[in-house]
Order: C-alpha cells, then sequence, then structure tokens
C-alpha cells in the first residue's frame, strides 16, 4: 500500500493531539469523538421519542385504560414524538453521527477542515436538545400543536402547550439549525476539500455521496424552517399576523388580522419535504455500500447511483405541495405536483433496482448488517408504493386524515431509516470500537424488529382503508368502523410494545461487546473503502498515522477477477496483489 | 414561492455545472491513475475557508429568498397597507455603501503589503457600519414615535422581520471584524492569515450591501 506524506502535517499533529481526558472526550475536536457524541445524543432523545409513541399506543389499542393519558397529554406526544424523529434523531445521527465519522475517514482526510467548528457544532445541537426536553417540563407542558406546527391552531388556545411550550420548541428548532448549519458547512467543504490524493468525486463511496447530497439539500431547506420559525414566534409574541387570520378564541379577539396560515404549510413544506431526503439519502447512500460490501459485488450502477441521488435531491425541492393537497388549492398546481411527485419515483427506484441488482448472483453473507440492509430494501419498496398512491390528488383526498398516511410515512420514512441506522452501526461498530458484538443476539434484532414492524405497519392500512382517521385520542360514535377496528388496534398496540421492548437486545448487545466483546479485526469485514485501511484501529486522532493515503481505485472493487482475494482496498495500486491477511474471501 | 424556486434553481444549476466540470462523467471503475486532487493538505486552509464562506453565502441567500417569497404570497391579501420609510434609510445606505468601498480599499491594501493602511482602513469600515446598525435601530425608534408599531400592518411587521434580520447578519459580520481588528491592533498573527480574514470579510460586506440593496429597492417599491 502506498501513502503520500505530508510534510506540515505532523508538526501541527503534535500541537493538537488532545492530552487530558476532558480535550479528549468531552471539548473533543476530533471528528471521530463528535460523531459519537452526535450520535449518543440523537440515540438518547430517540428513546425518549419511543417511549412517547409507547403511551400513545396504550392508549389507542386499550382506549380510557390508562388514566394518566388524557387528550392533552397526547397531543403532546405525538407532536413531541414527530419532531424528535425527524429532526433530533435522524437528521443530526445521520448527518451529525454517520456524517462525521465517515466523512474524513471515507475520503481520506485527517479530520473534517474546521474542527473547531465542528465541536461547536455539537454542543450547540446539544442546547437545542436540552431546550427542547425542558419544555416538557415548563407550565403547560410541551407543544401539542402537532409536528407540524400548523397556524392558528399551534398559538390558540385550546391546544396544548401555548404558553411556554410552542416558544421553547420555535427557539429550539431555530438553535438546532444553526448547529446544523455549522456542521453542514463543514461537512460540504470536506467532501470539496480534503479527500485525499486520488479520491476523485466519482471514487467517493455512495455514503459519502448521499451525505454531501443531503447536506447540501439541509443547508438550503433548513431556512425555510427557520423563517416561518421566527415569523410564528413573532405572531406569538408581538401579534404581528404573519399566519393568523382574524380570528375569534372563546369569544375574545386576540387582535390577529389577515394572515395566511397556509403561508406557513408552504414555507414548512418547502423545508419538510427536502427533509424526507435528508434523512433518505444519506441511508440510500450508506445501505449501497452495506449491501455490496456483503453481497462481495461491485454496486451496480454506480455512476446511475449518484446521478440518481443528485437528481432526488433537486426534484426534493418541487414536491412540496403534495403535503398540502387537502388544504384546497388550484387543480393545475395539485397536477403540477402530483407530476413532478411521481417523476421522482423514477431515479428512486432506479436505485431500487440497482440494489437488487447488486445482490443478484453476489456471494451474499446474511450476517446483520447485511440483514438490516435487505430488510431496507422491503420497508422501502413497501412505504415507497404507498408513495405513488398518495401522491396523487384523487387518492390523497379521502385517505389524507387516515391510518394508510401513517403507515406510508412511518414504513418510507420511520422504519426504513432506522433499519438502516441499526445496520451501519452493526457494520461500522468494529471500527468505532474495535470490539465485536454478539452476532446472535444481533440476528434476533433484526428478526423481531424486522416483523414487529410489519406487525405494526400494515395493519394500519387497513385501518386507513375503512377510514379510521389519524390525529384522533378516541374514535367516539364512529359507526362506520367495525369493532374489529379496535381489535386491530389493540393488536397493533402489542406489537409496538414488543418491537419497543425489543431494541434492548440492541443495547445489551452493544454494552456487553465494549465491556466483554472479543477484539475485531481491522477489516472485519472485508471492505474496500478507506475507513477499514486506517493504520490504528479503531482509528487514532488525526487518522492516519503519519503518512495521508492514496486512492488507487473506486470503493467497490469486489471478486475482481485474476486476484486471490475478493476485495481490493482503495489504496491498493494497479496490477498489485492485496495484502493477504490470510483471511480473505471466499470464491 | 416562486423567488424561493428561482433562487434555488440558480444554485443547483451553479452546483451541477460545477460537478459536470469535475470527473463526473469518468468511469471509475477503469481509471487506475493517481490523479492529482490538489485537494488534500493541512485542514483549514484559505481555500476551505473560501468555500465555507460561499456556502455559508449561499444559507443566507436561500434565507433572505425565502423571506421574500413570504412577502411576495402575504403582500397579495387584502389587508396590506404600504408603509412609508423612514429618510434615515437613505443615510444608512449611504453608510453602508462607503464601507463596503473602504473595506474594499483595506482589502487592496492588505494584497499589496502596505501595512500601515489596514487599522485606518477597518476602523472607518468598523464605525461606518455600526453607524449602520445604529441607524437602523433609530429608524425603528421614529417609526415606533410616528406610531408605525410592528401589529399595525403586515407590511410594517415585515419592515421589522427583514431589516431586523439584515442587522444580525451585519452584527455576525462585525464580530469576525473584530477579531481581524484586534489583531491587527495587538499586532499579533502572521500578515497573511490577517490579509486573508480581511479578504473574506470583504466578500461578506460586499454580500450584505447586494442583500440591504435588493430589501430596500423592494420596500421602497412597495
Amino acid at each position: 500500500m502506498s501513502y503520500v506524506a505530508i510534510a506540515d502535517r505532523d508538526h501541527e499533529q503534535e500541537h493538537h493531539d488532545p492530552q487530558t481526558f476532558i480535550t479528549k472526550y468531552i471539548w473533543s475536536q476530533d471528528h471521530k469523538v463528535i460523531a459519537v457524541q452526535y450520535g449518543i445524543t440523537a440515540i438518547f432523545v430517540g428513546l425518549i421519542a419511543l417511549s412517547l409513541s409507547a403511551m400513545m399506543r396504550l392508549q389507542l389499542g386499550f382506549p380510557d385504560e390508562f388514566t394518566f393519558i388524557n387528550p392533552e397529554n397526547y397531543y403532546q406526544f405525538i407532536t413531541m414524538h414527530g419532531m424528535i424523529m425527524v429532526i433530533y434523531l435522524l437528521t443530526a445521527l445521520f448527518l451529525g453521527g454517520f456524517g462525521n465519522y465517515l466523512i474524513p475517514l471515507m475520503c481520506g482526510s485527517r479530520d473534517m477542515v474546521f474542527p473547531y467548528l465542528n465541536m461547536l457544532s455539537y454542543w450547540v445541537y446539544l442546547l437545542s436538545v436540552i431546550i427542547l426536553v425542558v419544555s416538557f417540563f415548563v407550565p403547560g407542558g410541551s407543544t401539542g400543536a402537532g409536528w407540524t406546527l400548523y397556524p392558528p391552531q399551534a398559538i390558540m388556545q385550546g391546544t396544548p402547550g401555548i404558553d411556554l411550550g410552542i416558544i421553547l420548541m420555535l427557539v429550539s428548532l431555530a438553535v438546532f439549525i444553526v448547529a446544523f448549519t455549522m456542521g453542514g458547512l463543514n461537512y460540504v467543504t470536506t467532501v470539496l476539500q480534503a479527500r485525499c490524493k486520488g479520491m476523485t468525486l466519482m471514487r467517493m463511496p455512495l455514503s459519502v455521496w448521499g451525505i454531501f447530497t443531503a447536506t447540501v439539500l439541509g443547508l438550503l431547506a433548513f431556512p425555510a424552517l427557520l423563517v416561518s420559525a421566527i415569523m410564528m414566534l413573532l405572531d406569538k409574541t408581538l401579534l404581528t399576523s404573519f399566519f393568523m387570520p382574524a380570528i375569534s378564541s372563546m369569544g375574545a379577539d386576540p387582535g390577529y388580522t389577515g394572515g395566511s396560515p397556509i403561508l406557513f404549510q408552504h414555507l414548512f413544506w418547502f423545508f419538510g419535504h427536502p427533509e424526507v431526503y435528508i434523512v433518505a439519502l444519506p441511508a440510500f447512500g450508506i445501505v449501497s455500500d452495506l449491501l455490496s460490501t456483503h453481497a462481495r459485488k461491485n454496486i451496480f450502477g454506480y455512476r446511475m447511483m449518484v446521478w440518481a441521488i443528485i437528481a432526488i435531491g433537486g426534484l426534493s425541492f418541487v414536491v412540496w405541495a403534495h403535503h398540502m393537497y387537502v388544504s384546497g388549492m388550484n387543480p393545475y398546481f395539485g397536477f403540477f405536483f402530483a407530476t413532478t411527485t411521481l417523476i421522482i419515483a423514477v431515479p428512486t427506484a432506479v436505485k431500487v433496482y440497482n440494489w437488487v441488482l447488486t445482490l443478484w448472483e453476489g456471494n451474499i453473507h446474511l450476517r446483520v448488517p447485511m440483514l438490516f440492509s435487505i430488510g431496507f430494501i422491503f420497508t422501502f419498496i413497501h412505504g415507497g408504493l404507498t408513495g405513488l398512491f398518495l401522491g396523487n390528488v384523487t387518492i390523497d383526498l379521502p385517505l389524507s386524515d387516515t391510518y394508510f398516511v401513517v403507515a406510508h410515512f412511518h414504513m418510507v420514512m420511520g422504519v426504513s431509516p432506522i433499519l438502516v441506522v441499526f445496520g451501519a452501526i452493526y457494520h461500522w461498530w468494529p471500527k468505532i470500537t474495535g470490539k465485536m458484538y454478539n452476532e446472535t443476539l444481533g440476528k434476533w434484532h433484526f428478526w423481531m424488529t424486522f416483523l414487529g414492524t410489519y406487525a405494526i405497519y400494515l395493519p394500519m392500512h387497513y385501518l386507513g382503508f375503512a377510514g379510521v382517521p389519524r390525529r384522533y385520542f378516541a374514535m367516539g360514535n364512529t359507526e362506520f368502523l367495525p369493532e374489529s377496528a379496535q381489535d386491530l388496534n389493540a393488536v397493533i398496540t402489542m406489537s409496538a410494545l414488543f418491537v419497543a421492548l425489543t431494541q434492548i437486545l440492541f443495547f445489551v448487545n452493544m454494552i456487553w461487546s465494549l465491556w466483554k466483546g472479543p477484539k475485531s479485526d481491522p477489516n472485519p469485514w472485508d471492505a474496500t473503502t478507506l475507513e477499514w485501511q486506517t493504520p490504528d484501529h479503531p482509528p487514532k486522532h488525526g487518522n492516519w498515522g503519519h503518512d495521508l493515503p492514496v486512492v488507487h481505485r473506486w470503493a467497490y472493487d469486489y471478486s475482481v477477477p485474476g486476484y486471490d482475494d475478493d476485495f481490493i482496498p482503495q489504496n491498493v495500486p494497479a496490477g498489485k496483489a492485496p495484502a493477504g491477511r490470510g483471511h480473505g474471501g471466499e470464491h | 414561492m416562486t423567488i424561493a424556486l428561482g433562487f434555488l434553481a440558480l444554485i443547483l444549476a451553479t452546483l451541477l455545472g460545477w460537478l459536470l466540470k469535475q470527473t463526473f462523467n469518468a468511469a471509475p471503475w477503469e481509471m487506475e491513475v493517481v490523479s492529482d486532487t490538489a485537494h488534500f493538505g493541512p485542514l483549514g486552509n484559505d481555500k476551505s475557508k473560501l468555500i465555507a464562506l460561499l456556502g455559508l453565502l449561499a444559507v443566507v441567500s436561500s434565507f433572505f429568498a425565502l423571506i421574500l417569497s413570504a412577502y411576495a404570497l402575504r403582500m397579495e391579501l387584502g389587508d396590506w397597507v404600504p408603509m412609508t420609510e423612514p429618510q434615515l434609510l437613505w443615510v444608512n445606505t449611504g453608510m453602508l455603501i462607503v464601507a463596503s468601498g473602504v473595506l474594499q480599499w483595506t482589502r487592496n491594501a492588505a494584497v499589496a503589503g502596505q501595512e500601515s493602511r489596514l487599522l485606518p482602513g477597518l476602523l472607518v469600515t468598523g464605525i461606518l457600519t455600526l453607524g449602520f446598525v445604529l441607524g437602523q435601530f433609530v429608524a425603528w425608534q421614529q417609526l415606533r414615535n410616528s406610531g408605525q408599531f410592528i401589529t399595525n400592518n403586515p407590511s410594517n411587521a415585515f419592515f421589522y422581520f427583514l431589516t431586523g434580520a439584515h442587522a444580525v447578519h451585519i452584527i455576525g459580520g462585525l464580530v469576525v471584524w473584530a477579531r481581524a481588528t484586534f489583531k491587527v491592533i495587538l499586532g499579533k498573527g502572521e500578515a497573511a492569515r490577517i490579509r486573508r480574514s480581511i479578504e473574506l470579510c470583504t466578500i461578506y460586506w460586499h454580500f450584505l450591501l447586494l442583500v440591504w440593496l435588493v430589501l430596500f429597492g423592494l420596500l421602497l417599491q412597495t
């Protein structure tokens, strides 16, 4: 393997190596530590959101059995569950967590280009999380406006948390956006500026492509959320009328005049739809690398995959109004957005075909990361197909307020990205910690989670067709629903609790691995990408020891004819046999 | 939302054009030659800072383009009454233009190595820019004294929002300006690094001037 010396680096390195526990693990500027900090914080708030969903399911499955859940709480649970899962868990985990860990290692650089800014990004993110969590404990509790925070109800009497709850929510979002912007500029600049010698754009692993494109989307789309959050804050605190129409509240006139709630919806979804892809594109990228590595085959149609990521990213900005069909709109406007929505299915389908074709005749190793990746293909196709239904105005109108939509978006942007998150954690765990986990326990975790989530969301499609409305605390007098709908709801709740408890397996496995797990091989999956070729395992501060790697090939040289091993790392020069470590791949 | 979409189309077209100029059409599985990407080297170098700044400008532009989109949509509703802007805004605009010019002059001096001009140039820039921010604040006071509060009308609300958001960005710039100026006063830091900070500040100042001119023009027109 060949490396290039970066003379002036060593000098810097000596001065910047962290010495104390605090600079090493707390105020750390090392991208790997920051990635873990992001990951732990995101998973922690994710667990809060998971328990909120369990509470919601308890009420839905067994109405009025649990007296501590009242309608106000229920709406607070819905709101905080959605907001935390989409923004504070998935966005932060994929970009702040995996983005931070993978970009410098996969691109062959020492760190992010602005390590200090990177550290700041995490601490500002943590601040946003703290503000969010504080909102649970203020008088009136957290906001119950739904994760979309639609005005006028978000700040009107009758909605829980209209005092401090909604204000803290909006402030927390603004702080999060500041944190994301700091991190995002760093990720983009690092990809553009700090790739090692030979790492051309088209040699980058698809994980980096997915994270990079998602970051660009985030940088351009989050300002829309910021604008709407600030304007709503002004409407709430200073009584401006950006979004608030002339309205009377409990017989009193709060003083608003002629604002437009629809304007909020436009701004919100101008952010909200790209947000779906901010979460999905990193998942697409990571799953491509996982499939290729564990099927011992190059990714099918690499260039097409890159183009598809970029096309999806661009198109994601012109489909936002498909979330607003029920708000009433010019039919031509709806037609336009239905068309763009269906067009975005084309590059997405290209990706799905390419994943399946990557598996075709591959040497498939059904290890834990691979199981989660294949599981993702199932849930993503499932959620994607129901998306084609809902993208059409005429089908969306009757289904929009039913459980069909809940099933759709949980399949496509809840379960699917989470399966990739688990796959990715199982895949990179040995690199991050240097330890192996229990494979059998991991497989149990997969099967119970995968089948369990199907048991939750598949029946929801039927409930939706039957007309069970979403967002309702209780069904009340809905005579058109058969009694079996309630039975199904009880089953769904049982499955949800089962899946939630199953996650204990994951944490037990990981804690056991840290504590007593066997040491892992530096490259346990025989992968080609640079992060597996680091001189230290796990990689130390500065990643590459004395010399930066030089890249000679793309990231997908698996099972190349004429080579002993079934993989050739990216930093192996042309014509040279890979450095054998005695346990190459099967042939 | 047309404004925001137009802006986005511009940004995305720029990115796409840039991508196409890269090795984008190469077949990566065939390439064996190590081409020098010239991207490796010390972290946080000058080029990286420039790229990060340009990225930031894209984010800030997106922010203002979206406010303008909201402005255009809100204006169409029935209750919009155009607001008369205080005359003081012309003076403020003048100050910001001169500040931008002086900073450009300072930058040219820094590039030419005329270090004696840096401090006066930076100080004049800072004073004029602070003058702009204070002037905006005084304009707010004048409006309030004449009974033009933020709640009177959506055009008022947008006026306060736009000028406030712009002023916050200027203040952010002043923080970076203060760092550079202190370095010059204390005589610390390499000349090249100071030159670089001044160059980046200059880009930011010109950008915010441009944003202000667009906003001011729009506020005057509507």
